[in-house]
């Protein structure tokens, strides 16, 4: 975002953001694998996935927009 | 959008686990973070207010469009779209795309080109300090006001979904949002809303797509939708407006396309200060041009999670939902449709990053709602009447305090409101007194050099006050007889109204405004150079590659819109 010289990019924040989120939504559907939630379509596991993608998302960004020396 | 106290009744919706906790906690600490960060980049007047006026024009877009994203606003249309179906959806298209189009191709060069720091500033430069103050107070007074009805409302809706205490949401919150704001200013706002914006996105996405595999479909679910309602057509965008009594808003074609896409929406979109602030700063005119038209394909989308979610909970829900008003025990309303959509699929971890897209929704609602303060105070009331030609230091130091002294007005407003309830109802009214009006003083002043001082002043004020009159006549006076006035017909309910009402006052606002200016004297052409269309000399973009042209978005944004309503006819 801001091309002023020294601020990190927003997208670095929400790639951390995304990251961290993907990591702890991935770990918590992995631990519930055997015993999932009380919620419609729990068979589906979609913390695993989609905390999968969050987690991708969040790799992606914060390696693109990463603060760099100058 | 209209939420009452008794939106949600006293029952708790969601047991958040320590994973959701820690998603919540991880939240608070990153935004306090960046704003401790930004604070180093906010020195100046223009950094503080503007951003600098740095923004990419991807960023603004999102900013832009963030900025109606709140909580409140998913919450509250996701239950109207399962009260009204899918023509909810018509706030998010007909009454938001072209308003976000015109305002990219038309509006923003004049406001950007004039260097104004906000839309009172633009009048002021336009029209005189009459008109510049009248709009400065009223949105000063309303945006606090608003932010603290927000603050409560979202502290009743904690305290309902997670059993949160209704004093530690308000003080947690405002506290995070002072001092993120108060340090980085526009910039923190808008790095908020850039997260806010990812946040909703990935927190509430996951509510359709679980819901159309459980309904197999968009046929499966239209098809469950007439099992569970049978007679009734909540499938169709404009079949049932041919007439009033044909749908359960009570609204005609007429009415959503002038009183809503015409008026309603031209004036929320283009000259709500708190929006257009966000594309005031992008780094150049393209890039003020292409914010909304962006944020314009992002809106088109959101029915996507704020619709179809409504629509799902009409096919899938076991329990019908009711009116917030004379609720039940054991019942719910149509407000809590998407937490109980959330609950229904998200187990521990996704339930977590669902309320934690709620309450980053909130908070970049209340940091929008002070930034936009801090600066039309500071800049069109303080420095104008108060302090004139003070150094630049002191504006942004005042802009800090404002911060300070906004929240904590909005904090006094939210217990006032705990208090009185009914004043909820009555500052999200008068909020929509000044917008429709304000949208004609604006664009006559754009379109027309003839529009003198004392026509943009009066026709304003005649503007609001015949919004207010309308509003007491239907609401309070004798809304038997006034409603199929006003509105054209007595089925009419509360949106039909509001839409009538705007596009009546527009339509005074325009009237008066063309009468005062035939008999007073104009400004000089001189004085109206960069503020009036045919006085302007714009930039022209046949040095700009066609596809990134702003109108070649701009026109396909608009054949989009018209697919959509062809589709969903």
């Amino acid at each position: 975002m801001s091309e002023r010289h020294e601020i990190i990019p927003v997208w670095f924040f929400v790639g951390v953001l995304l990251l961290v989120y993907g990591v702890m939504i991935l770990i918590s559907g992995l631990a519930e694998w055997s015993h999932p939630p009380d919620t419609v379509l729990a068979e589906l596991h979609a913390p695993v996935w989609w905390g999968g993608i969050l987690t991708v998302l969040g790799a992606t960004y914060c390696a693109m927009f990463r603060p760099r020396k100058t | 959008m209209s939420l009452t106290l008794a939106m949600f009744e006293a029952t708790r919706l969601v047991h958040l686990s320590g994973v959701d906790l820690a998603i919540i906690a991880f939240y608070f600490g990153l935004v306090l973070v960046i704003g401790f960060y930004l604070k180093r980049f906010a020195n100046t007047g223009e950094d503080f207010f503007l951003a600098g006026r740095e923004m990419t024009a991807w960023v603004a877009g999102l900013a832009f469009v963030s900025a109606n994203l709140g909580s409140l606003e998913l919450l509250g249309w996701a239950g109207s779209a399962y009260q009204y179906g899918i023509m909810a959806a018509h706030w998010y298209w007909i009454g938001a795309i072209p308003a976000m189009v015109f305002l990219g191709l038309v509006m923003m060069p004049f406001y950007y080109i004039s260097k104004t720091h906000s839309v009172p500033g633009y009048l002021k430069l336009r029209y005189g300090s009459e008109a510049s103050g009248l709009s400065a107070v009223t949105f000063a007074v309303m945006t606090i006001l608003m932010s603290g009805v927000n603050m409560y409302a979202m502290a009743v809706v904690m305290k309902v979904v997670l059993g949160w205490d209704i004093n530690f949401s308000i003080w947690v919150s405002s506290l995070t949002v002072g001092i993120y704001v108060a340090a980085g200013g526009l910039f923190s706002a808008i790095f908020n809303e850039v997260l806010q914006f990812f946040l909703i996105w990935f927190g509430a996405l996951l509510i359709p797509i679980l819901g159309l595999i459980e309904t197999g479909g968009w046929s499966g679910m239209v098809a469950r939708i007439h099992q569970n309602f049978p007679g009734q057509d909540f499938t169709h965008l404009w079949a049932p407006t041919a007439s009033f009594a044909n749908n359960p808003m009570g609204i005609n074609w007429i009415g959503i396309v002038f009183g809503l896409g015409a008026v309603q929406s031209m004036g929320y979109w283009t000259t709500d200060f708190l929006v257009v602030q966000r594309v005031l700063s992008a780094k150049d005119i393209r890039s003020a041009k292409m914010a909304p038209i962006i944020g314009s394909y992002f809106k088109m989308a959101v029915p996507l999670i704020v619709i179809l979610p409504g629509l799902l909970g009409l096919a899938v829900l076991p329990m019908h939902l009711f009116p917030a008003s004379g609720l039940q025990p054991g019942q719910h309303s149509y407000n809590e449709v998407l937490p109980l959509m959330l609950a229904r699929y998200c187990g521990p971890g996704l339930l977590g990053l669902g309320i934690t897209a709620l309450v980053a929704g909130f908070m970049a609602g209340m940091a929008g709602n002070v930034s936009a303060f801090a600066t039309v105070w500071t800049y069109d009331i303080y420095r104008p009447f108060i302090r004139k030609n003070a150094p630049d230091k002191h504006y942004v130091s005042m802009g800090r305090w404002c911060t300070l002294i906004g929240l904590i007005i909005s904090i006094g407003t939210a217990y006032l409101v705990m208090g009185f309830a009914s004043i909820m109802d009555y500052v999200q009214a008068l909020f929509g007194f000044f917008i429709a009006p304000l949208f004609g003083t604006v664009l006559l002043g754009m379109l027309w050099k003839r529009v003198t001082r004392w026509g943009g002043f009066l026709g304003l004020l005649a503007g609001t006050l015949s919004s207010v009159t309308m509003f007491l006549l239907m609401q309070k006076v004798d809304p038997q007889k006034w409603v199929p006035i006003f509105a054209r017909s007595p089925l009419a309910k509360g949106l039909a109204q509001d839409m009538y009402q705007s596009l009546w006052a527009c339509v005074t606002c325009v009237v008066v405004t063309v009468l005062v200016t035939l008999v007073t004297k104009p400004k000089p052409d001189s004085e109206l150079v960069g503020l009036v269309y045919s006085l302007t000399p714009l930039a022209k973009e046949e040095h700009t590659s066609f596809w990134h042209r702003p109108l070649v978005w701009g026109v396909m944004a608009l054949v989009l819109l018209a697919v959509l309503q062809i589709i969903f006819w």
